[in-house]
Formats: C-alpha cells, sequence, structure tokens
C-alpha cells in the first residue's frame, strides 16, 4: 500500500484510541469479576483505614529499648514493608519517642501483618547435619553408645566436633512437621544448633553464627545468565555484602568448596541463611566467592526469588516489632472537604471549557472532548492499578489530577496556536493542521518528555507521599500523550476536511479573516500595509 | 474578547506588536534578581520556615469513649485551653474516638488541654491520653525527595542540552526554574501559610511545570533561529524576542487554563474550609503556574538571548544585518535558507499534491526594527478555493 491518506491515518488512530479505551473498560469489568469495583480505591485521608501502634525491640539487647537512629531505621523499614511503592499512601510515625504508628487505608491482611511483625534476627551458619523432617524416635534413633562425642575443640564453622551427644538427641527427637511453637526459643550465636526450614521440609544441625544480616550491604533478585551472558529463564537471588564481611565470606567459601569438591553432596557445603531461627534458604557453595556478591540460585520463580531477596534485604536490621494495637480509624479528612474539592474541579473544569470555547469557538469542542477522554482514561488506569497495585487517590492525588487538566490542555494550545500561526501565513486549513502538526508533535513529545522524566526520576529515588505524586504526574503525562496523538489530532485532521471547518467557517475559531491570513504579497509590487489589517 | 487575544495574536505574530523582552533583557534579569533575593528575606524576616506537624512532629490527644463524635467541641476546647497551639488537627479517628494533633505543647498546656478536652467531652480523666508523635514525613523522605530532585534537574539539564544541540538553553531554562521556585516558596512564606506535605507536593509540580513550559517557548526560538545565520534579514537577538512574543498568547492561554481549576481550588479551599490540604495544594500550584509562566518569559528566554548575543560569531551576524540595514537594502531580502522547522512533511506531499507550496519569490518589511520574515511562511496560491473538494 503506498502513502495513506491522512483521513484514513486519523480513522485509524481513532480506532487505536477506541482500542484503549475498550481495552481499559475489559480490564476493569475482568477485575471486578475477581472482588475488584468500578470505583477508585480512595486513600487513607478520605476513606479511612487501619491504624497500628508498632513496638519496635532490639533483638538481644537487655532492656529492648530502641535509639533515636535505630526508631528512624525503624520508621524506614516499616514504611518500605507496607507501602514499598509509595502509591497506597500509608502513614508512617513514631509516638513517644519509642513506637511506631503506622496508618494505612483499608484493612490489614494476615501477610502484611506478618510482614510487620517479622523479626529481623538474621543470621549465617555452616550446614553440618541434613535430613528430612520427621522425627527419628525408637529404632529410628541412633543408640545412646553410638552418639558423637567431640573429640577435639572445633576449628571452623564446618567442624564435626560441634556436635555433642545431647544436640544430636536433640535433633533426632525434633520433628520440622509438627506446629511451629509461637516463641522461637533464644539461640546461642556461638553454638551449634538445631534448626528446621522455614518450610518444613528439612531439618538440621547448624555451625555457630558467621556472618549477620547486618553484614548484608543488599539484595536483590534477577534472572540467571550464563557466562556467555545469556539468561536462562532461571530466578537467582543477588546478596551484595559490605566491605568488612567479604573477606571472612571468601574464607567460608574456600572452605566449603572444598568440602563440595570431595563430595558435593556433603551437608558440610551448604550455608544456611536463618531468618528468626529458621532456616530460609541454605544454599549448596558452587564456588568460592571473593568479591562478597554471591548469587543464589536454584528453585527459584519470580515470586519466590523476590521474597527471598526482601527477606535479605529488610532482614539486615536487628529490630522486630511487637503490634501492641491495631483499630479501624475513620477517613481523617471530612467527607465535606472531598465534595467541596470536587466541587471546585467541576467548576474549575467548566471555567477551562468556557473560556476554551471564548478562544477557540467550535475548536473549543475538540479540547473539551479530549479533555473527557483523558479524563475517562486516567479514571480507568486509576481503577486498574487500585486493583493491580494498591494505587490510592488521596485528595492531594485528586487535586493533582484536576491540575493536570492544565497541562493535558495545554498541548492542544500549542497545537491549535501552531497552526494559527500557520493559517497566518497563509496556508489553507487542512495544510495548516498537517504543517501545525509536524511541529507541535516536536515541542509536545519534547516538553512532555521532561514530566515524565521527572515522575519516573522521584518514583525510583524518593519514598512515601512524594513517590505517590509522581506516580500519578507520570499516568496524567502518558494519558496526555495517548489522547494528543490519538484524539486531539485525528480528530482535527476529520474536521477539518469537513465543508465547514475546512473553509474556516465563521465560528470554527480557524477563520483566517479573524487571524489575518491574507496573503501578504499581493502581486505587482503591492505590500499589505499593517494600517490596513487593523481596520 | 476572543476576537481581541486573536488579534493581539495575529499582532504579535507578524511582529507588528512586540514585547522587548530579549531587548531589555538587563531590566527584567535586575526585577528578577530582586525577586529572588526577596523572596529569600521573607523566611528569614518571618524567623524560619512554619513547618508543620507532618514535618516536626507534635502533641496528640485520644479521647476515647465519647458521645458525640463533633470535632467542634474539640476544636474549641483546644483553642481556649491553648491559643499559642498551631496547627491544631481534630478528628474523629474511630466511632467514640477523637483524635487532636497539634503543634508541640509545653508540660503546662498539655496538662491544660488533657483538662479541657476532658472535660469539653464529659469523659473520665482516663479517657484522655496524651503522646508525642513524630513527623509523618521524615527526614528520610525529605532526603530522598532532595536526591531525587538533583537527579531529575541533572538529567533534565543533559537532555535539554541535547535536543536543543546547546548547554546554554539548559542553563537558561535552569534559571528560570529556580526563579520560579524560589519566588513561589517566597510568596507562599509570605501568605503565611504553614508548610505542609501538600505544599511541597505543590512545589515539586512547580518545579517540573517551570522547565516544561520552558522546553515549549525554547523550542520555538530553535525553529525561529534554525539557519538564521546564513540569512541577512534579521538579528539572532530579533529572531529569539519574536519567537517569545509568537508563543506568547499560548503562554497567556496555558497559564490561565491551568490557573483556572486551581483557582477555584484555591477560592474553596481557602474561603470555605479553611486550612487543610486542598489550601496548601492549590496556593503553591497557583502562584507556582503564573510566576513559572514569568520565569519563562522574563528569566530564561532574555537570560538565553544574553548568553548567545556574546557569542563572537552572532555578533558578527547582528553587525552585518544592521550594516545592511543601514545600507539600505534591508527592504527587500532575498531569504536564501530553508526554514527545517516549517519544513513539508514527506508523508503529507504526495497524498496531497495540490497543497504543496509554490514557492514566491519572498520578502521582508522591516517595522519597529523587526522584520517581517516571510521565508518562514510559504504563501500557498492554491488558498480556500481547493480545500473544499477534500
Amino acid at each position: 500500500m503506498a502513502q495513506r491518506s491522512p483521513r484514513k491515518k486519523a480513522k485509524s488512530a481513532l480506532g487505536g484510541m477506541i482500542a484503549i479505551v475498550a481495552l481499559l473498560v475489559g480490564a476493569v469489568f475482568t477485575s471486578t469479576l475477581i472482588g475488584g469495583s468500578w470505583g477508585a480505591k480512595l486513600a487513607l485521608d478520605l476513606s479511612g483505614g487501619t491504624q497500628m501502634v508498632l513496638a519496635p525491640k532490639v533483638n538481644g539487647s537487655e532492656d529492648n529499648q530502641v535509639n533515636e537512629d535505630q526508631l528512624n531505621q525503624a520508621v524506614e523499614i516499616i514504611r518500605q514493608r507496607v507501602d514499598g511503592s509509595g502509591v497506597s499512601e500509608a502513614e508512617v510515625t513514631t509516638q513517644s519517642g519509642s513506637n511506631v504508628v503506622v496508618s494505612m487505608p483499608g484493612t490489614v491482611d494476615q501477610a502484611t501483618r506478618e510482614l510487620i511483625q517479622a523479626s529481623a534476627q538474621m543470621a549465617f551458619r555452616a550446614v553440618l547435619v541434613a535430613g528430612g523432617p520427621e522425627a527419628q524416635t525408637g529404632d529410628a534413633a541412633t543408640p545412646e553408645d553410638e552418639l558423637p562425642q567431640p573429640t577435639a575443640e572445633p576449628t571452623n564453622g564446618s567442624d564435626s566436633n560441634w556436635i555433642t551427644a545431647d544436640l544430636r538427641k536433640e535433633y533426632e527427637a525434633t520433628s520440622c512437621s509438627a506446629q511451629k511453637s509461637e516463641e522461637t526459643e533464644a539461640q546461642n550465636p556461638n553454638e551449634a544448633v538445631v534448626a528446621c526450614s522455614t518450610d518444613g521440609t528439612e531439618k538440621y544441625i547448624l555451625g555457630p553464627v558467621e556472618l549477620n544480616g547486618s553484614d548484608i550491604q543488599d539484595a536483590s533478585f534477577s534472572q540467571v545468565s550464563n557466562s556467555t551472558g545469556v539468561t536462562t529463564g532461571q530466578w537467582g537471588v543477588n546478596i551484595e555484602f559490605n566491605e568488612s564481611a567479604r573477606q571472612k565470606f571468601e574464607e567460608i567459601t574456600t572452605r566449603m568448596y572444598q568440602l563440595y569438591g570431595q563430595n558435593p553432596n556433603d551437608p558440610k557445603a551448604r550455608f544456611a541463611i536463618m531468618l528468626d531461627g529458621d532456616v530460609i534458604s541454605a544454599p549448596v557453595t558452587q564456588a568460592v566467592i571473593s568479591d562478597g556478591n554471591p548469587q543464589i540460585t536454584g528453585n527459584f520463580n519470580e515470586q519466590s526469588a523476590q521474597a527471598l531477596s526482601e527477606q535479605l534485604k529488610y532482614g539486615a536490621l536487628p529490630i522486630s516489632f511487637d503490634i501492641q494495637s491495631e483499630q479501624q480509624i475513620s477517613a481523617t479528612l471530612g467527607a465535606n472537604q472531598l465534595k467541596m474539592g470536587l466541587i471546585a474541579g467541576v467548576i474549575g473544569l467548566l471555567l477551562v471549557f468556557i473560556y476554551s470555547l471564548f478562544q477557540y469557538r467550535l475548536l473549543g469542542f475538540v479540547t473539551i472532548a479530549s479533555l473527557v477522554v483523558a479524563g475517562v482514561i486516567s479514571y480507568l488506569a486509576i481503577v486498574i492499578l487500585g486493583t493491580i497495585m494498591n494505587y490510592r487517590l488521596s485528595l492531594a492525588g485528586i487535586a493533582g489530577l484536576i491540575v493536570a487538566v492544565g497541562q493535558t490542555a495545554d498541548s492542544f494550545i500549542v497545537y491549535f496556536e501552531r497552526i494559527r500561526d500557520e493559517i497566518r501565513g497563509g496556508r489553507t486549513i487542512p495544510s495548516a493542521v498537517d504543517h501545525g502538526w509536524a511541529s507541535a508533535k516536536k515541542t509536545i513529545l519534547a516538553s512532555k518528555a521532561v514530566n515524565l522524566l521527572a515522575a519516573v526520576v522521584l518514583y525510583l529515588v524518593s519514598v512515601g507521599s512524594v513517590r505517590g505524586f509522581a506516580f500519578t504526574l507520570g499516568l496524567t503525562a502518558i494519558a496526555d500523550l495517548i489522547v494528543v496523538f490519538l484524539f486531539t489530532h485525528p480528530a482535527l485532521v476529520l474536521l477539518t476536511r469537513t465543508n465547514y471547518f475546512g473553509n474556516g467557517g465563521k465560528h470554527s475559531g480557524l477563520d483566517p479573516r479573524a487571524l489575518d491570513a491574507a496573503p501578504v504579497y499581493r502581486g505587482a509590487g503591492r505590500f499589505r500595509s499593517f494600517a490596513e489589517k487593523g481596520a | 474578547m476572543a476576537n481581541t487575544l486573536a488579534r493581539f495574536g495575529n499582532a504579535l505574530h507578524s511582529g507588528e506588536k512586540s514585547f522587548g523582552f530579549v531587548p531589555k533583557r538587563k531590566l527584567w534579569l535586575g526585577i528578577a534578581t530582586l525577586l529572588v533575593l526577596l523572596s529569600l528575606l521573607v523566611p528569614v524576616v518571618k524567623g524560619g520556615f512554619n513547618l508543620g506537624i507532618d514535618f516536626r512532629g507534635g502533641s496528640e490527644f485520644t479521647v476515647s469513649d465519647v458521645a458525640t463524635d463533633d470535632v467542634s467541641v474539640g476544636e474549641q476546647a483546644v483553642g481556649e485551653s491553648a491559643p499559642e497551639a498551631s496547627d491544631v488537627r481534630v478528628t474523629a479517628i474511630a466511632p467514640g474516638t477523637i483524635r487532636a494533633q497539634m503543634g508541640e505543647l509545653t508540660d503546662d498546656q498539655t496538662l491544660a488541654v488533657k483538662d479541657a478536652l476532658q472535660k469539653a467531652y464529659g469523659v473520665s480523666e482516663n479517657e484522655v491520653t496524651s503522646s508525642f508523635v513524630g513527623p509523618t514525613w521524615g527526614a528520610d523522605v525529605t532526603r530522598q525527595a532532595l536526591l531525587g530532585l538533583v537527579i531529575f534537574v541533572v538529567l533534565a539539564l543533559i537532555g535539554m542540552a541535547l535536543y536543543f544541540r546547546t548547554w546554554k538553553m539548559s542553563l537558561a531554562a535552569i534559571a528560570g526554574l529556580v526563579f520560579t521556585v524560589v519566588v513561589t516558596v517566597g510568596i507562599y512564606a509570605l501568605v503565611g501559610f504553614e508548610i505542609t506535605p501538600s505544599a511541597i507536593i505543590g512545589f515539586l509540580t512547580i518545579l517540573s511545570y517551570s522547565l516544561y513550559d520552558s522546553v515549549v517557548v525554547f523550542d520555538k526560538i530553535r525553529e525561529n533561529t534554525q539557519g538564521l545565520l546564513s540569512r541577512r534579514d534579521s538579528t539572532y537577538g530579533e529572531q529569539v524576542n519574536l519567537a517569545v512574543n509568537q508563543t506568547l498568547v499560548r503562554s497567556i492561554n496555558t497559564s490561565v487554563v491551568g490557573a483556572l481549576p486551581v483557582g477555584a481550588i484555591l477560592f474553596i479551599g481557602a474561603f470555605i474550609l479553611g486550612a487543610g490540604t486542598l489550601r496548601d495544594l492549590s496556593l503553591s500550584l497557583f502562584v507556582g503556574i503564573i510566576v513559572g509562566t514569568l520565569g519563562t518569559i522574563f528569566v530564561s528566554a532574555p537570560l538565553y538571548g544574553m548568553l548567545r548575543l556574546g557569542e563572537r560569531e552572532i555578533r558578527e551576524h547582528t553587525r552585518m544585518v544592521e550594516d545592511a540595514r543601514a545600507g539600505g537594502s534591508a527592504g527587500l531580502q532575498r531569504a536564501t535558507a530553508a526554514e527545517d522547522g516549517l519544513g513539508e512533511p514527506a508523508e503529507n506531499q504526495q497524498a496531497e499534491p495540490e497543497e504543496t507550496p509554490v514557492k514566491k519569490p519572498q520578502f521582508t518589511i522591516t517595522v519597529n526594527n523587526f522584520s517581517l520574515d516571510d521565508s518562514t511562511q510559504d504563501i500557498d496560491s492554491s488558498s480556500q478555493s481547493e480545500s473544499g473538494q477534500k
């Protein structure tokens, strides 16, 4: 097919617009089937939610008191845990210099509650013995006289001399499939212990603590790539140890890799990561890691890799939380504020409509229709994001959306003014639309890029409500671009190919006479003078 | 009324009417510097910013087992017992529970407020608890937001420098941004409203708006000055000024359209609702949109003109244009350079051959030292009669 006419292109662009709206409506409809709703989710200030008072305690310290630094760290941890993406606009603050208060919209589910409480006592211990989760009783148990007796002082974390007869008995008596006790007893970091894996499928005897959660600088998850850099489709968890732990980790992996070399199935080649007394992972050491950046691979999917990396990341602080109180709170802002805010928004929009009709006559209706379309897709996107990632609208967010009207309308204004410039220059109206679009398009893309950049950077870097704001900013900028390209421009192309607009009807907003479009050169050496124009 | 602005636009477009944004740059930049300095002085004179409870923390009282959820009872009680208390917020956080928050109180005030709340709601002493609450907008939020800002500004600088092919536009845009933000914050502080998270969000929006607005105007400047140095019909300064004038109607329309809804929120927020999210956010935005638009045309554009006019190549070009004018040959000048910015979009040429403009001799008319440069405006011989056929 050769060059398509602008009319055809415009029609297919409008088709694209309809498809996008239909897709969004379909997505919202689908989400209603699984418990979503047609309404946008509202944030704490508008719909109320749950307020929890948390008492942080430092594991291992005598009086369980937190100092100011630790309290601030606690706030950061909790903020990450309840609202990592910042879009649900949870509020995290401190109370009386000792408690953390979390207020979040909606009700708190068990998973969130567990995440909040999750203690962060993380430790790395070498595996000495590993086995199935069942307790060995009766005949299966090792006879009293065959129980191991340490022959010497253990020399390193993987030394079997850590295992005493009592420990062996404890190990054999332990059943990981049994109901876990609520309180995990304190484990001495300097001695070997018996532990279960968190999923209850394995039990271990572990050496003393060799590295702590605080030795972790960062953790992330990614797809595993092989030596040639091609991703294998497997997921892995990447740990980054801090400077001081690197050498220690190198020593440990050197020791274990040697054991691995002798017997790949030796449990002693495994290094257990413990959280709160349970082993969350016990990877086999398959290399000596000297740069402090190991990668754990195995049976991960994306979710489990993410879960482990988050446990590693936020487990790096020795603070746990008790939920002291939990209560439902009503909206912090009265219903009055929402109502008034919406009334103000409607008044503001009406003023914008009136103004654009004044300025652009019938063309103003294109502005109005475009704003309506932009509003509809923004709203649908907000509803969908509410379901997918708990995005919630606060009053500030609603105000932000109303403000976005101004920036969205600016795209149309830039465009219309360019068209008028072209008409002033003496072009026919359809031609002016094409040329005006060519230059307006560049300006619109460049300027929206600024908004998008601000949104992306602020979203990636900041925390809390600034993140929520950045998200809204980006959302409206994208909606704006979609509308300008797939609605406003095609609508204008089609309109200006009608008789009325194409000839610059009196109220079209494109009337060449009103725009002084008389060609400057009038032939035979006559010039239009400015005195003539004003008349 | 609409016609007035459209006619105004026509005159600005042709150069018939022109404001001296670039010629009077020293005046504008001087005023801008003065305003920035004054804005910096406002918080100093007023003794620092009036930071809200969200940043500083404060006192909190919880009254349980109340018979009424009427918050005005509590507001009155707090107002009478501790008139100094700032940022008083009384909310019904749950049925039968009232929470009152305010800036930090002294011990005596705390006792007074506790007593007053107890009496006002008619509950026993044990039902009123007081505590100190920390900031919801803590140091970590501020730190990360500032870090994000710095990264954004640096990336925007680089991006603009690449897009416009000159770092001078980036520099001028940043100057406009600093002007906008400092003056907006200054005016906000002058009004005496408390700085709340909503206000900060407003300032961040303004920051991005300011750069956005500069890009729109600069894009026109880029277009107008493209290929200019190979022509002799107008000086660089004139073209920069013309670009600002030509986008003036757009600037006015955009700020009006942006300010209208915000103004409506501000009106309702300030006069009907009183202190709160809507008022703080809309004030910072209302002021910011207006200051941001002014910042682009009175700071960024003149500064850019000033930066470029100092270049040797452009100085020489200006002299040549002026010489040519003095020599009396300025009236009729054949334009040579093709105008890229208004070039024909290739895709349309084949589809609609009747629209291919016929190049005619092009003329420039000098009025008030500004040229009407018709090389930017292809005169379309097949004007209105043909468009009806399509």
